[in-house]
């Protein structure tokens, strides 16, 4: 235990290590770790984000497709909608058509019926008055009896 | 007879592992031993951090790189924790005497004799010189020329600080006025200051120089009285004392940064 000059010398030598250390050791190590903690903190930060941002996503997702369901419903039921009212109307439309046909068809037939019968009138009072001719032929002047003829036809 | 002269060889044996080998005479000898194992541990601590810091990437690092980082990392948090004021030399400080006087430590784990031995081979062999004159002590804080060269450049930043953060006048007022605050009684609050000032620095150097000269002589006399039971002695001696080498380590350093810490706040 005797003090000399080989503290001296590991006096000068730990001044040099420490200030070897100080300049050339600790700054670059210690900047890359906090460097590195920094670059994490960056990162976590980040994923945080993301997740929320895949969250808000989802959310969003979720409602979009909600909203398209409900319209495409909405679309459907308007289409259903609107298919029984063309069929309803188409209906209606095919009755009165048929009302007008059956209407034409029974007028036609009575004009027919009419004029056959008006045909038919002619036709009678042509052979009534053949026959009536063919009675009075010798005595009785077709001139003088047309208007008891006429009143016949009239009769019909 | 027998005892006496066995007794004598091992009072020898110990002797001989506890001188240092000297150049000059007086106060102008240097231990080369010391000097020359804690320089080369210095160099192997600052190379090696050295070439960690030179490349060191913020991306992934490697095996070395975080193994270094982790000791780094963990001297930082302990100066952070301690050491409130904003100093640029505190944890570069802390962290070469950490490693310096750990790997100074571990060189209690090598076999007493082994480097001892091989540098009483190369002097007998290159110079010629008989093995019983060369001395080898390989441990460096087993002298106190170390230690105490660690807590006088600790001794003295704590002045600095001290002077410099609460200017001469504050360091010489925490002298004289700190434990009795009355005119009457500086005198008293100067002796009691003073003296717990210089009992750092000297606390500092003794208590890493005990523990581990302590260990030292311990080993040695397991080595030369034990015979070939030493190995087992040997094996639970060094399991103990590899819990003492890094704990002084790590003592030394967190008392420099709680002395450091002491100076330069303001009472």
């Amino acid at each position: 235990m005797n003090i000399n000059a080989t503290l001296l010398g590991e006096l000068i030598a730990f001044i040099f290590f420490v200030w070897f250390c100080m300049k050339y050791v600790w700054p670059p190590i210690i900047g890359a770790i906090e460097e590195r903690q920094q670059k994490i903190a960056d990162g976590l930060a980040a994923s945080e984000r993301g997740e929320k941002d895949l969250e808000l996503a989802q959310v969003k997702a979720t409602d979009q497709l909600k909203e398209a369901k409900a319209q495409a419903a909405e679309i459907i039921e308007q289409a259903k909608k609107r298919g029984s009212t063309i069929v309803e109307e188409e209906t209606l439309r095919g009755h009165s058509e048929r009302e007008k046909i059956i209407a034409q068809g029974y007028s036609e037939v009575e004009a027919e019926k009419n004029r056959t019968k008006e045909e038919l009138r002619q036709k009678v009072a042509a052979l009534a008055i053949a026959g009536a001719e063919k009675i009075l032929e010798r005595e009785i002047d077709a001139a003088a009896q047309s208007d008891i003829v006429a009143k016949l036809v009239a009769e019909l | 007879m027998a005892d006496t002269g066995g007794e004598q060889t091992i009072s020898s044996y110990i002797q001989h592992h506890l001188t240092n080998a000297t150049v000059g005479e007086g106060f102008w000898t240097f231990h080369i031993d010391t000097l020359a194992w804690s320089i080369v541990l210095g160099f192997v601590f600052i190379l090696s951090f050295r070439s960690v810091a030179k490349k060191a990437t913020t991306g992934v690092p490697g095996k070395w790189q975080a193994s270094v980082e982790l000791i780094v990392e963990f001297v930082n948090d302990t100066v952070k924790s301690t050491y409130h004021g904003k100093s640029k030399l505190i944890a570069p400080l802390a962290l070469t005497i950490f490693v310096w006087v750990l790997l100074m430590n571990l060189m209690d784990l090598i076999p007493v004799d082994f480097l001892p031995w091989i540098a009483g081979q190369i002097g007998y062999y290159g110079f010629g010189v008989d093995p019983h004159d060369i001395y080898m002590k390989v441990v460096p804080t087993t002298d106190v020329n170390m230690t105490f060269a660690l807590s006088i450049g600790v001794f003295v930043l704590m002045i600095y600080y001290s002077v410099k953060i609460k200017g001469f006048g504050g360091f010489m007022k925490e002298l004289y006025a700190h434990p009795f605050n009355t005119p009457w009684l500086y005198w008293f609050n100067f002796i009691l200051e003073v003296v717990s000032l210089l009992a750092k620095p000297l606390s500092l150097s003794l208590r890493l120089f005990g523990n581990l000269y302590a260990g030292e002589l311990i080993f040695i006399l397991i080595a030369g009285t034990l015979g070939l039971w030493q190995l087992p002695i040997h094996f639970l001696w060094a399991a103990f004392h590899l819990l003492i080498i890094p704990l002084q380590a790590f003592i030394f350093m967190m008392l420099t940064i709680v002395y450091l810490s002491l100076a330069s706040e303001e009472h």
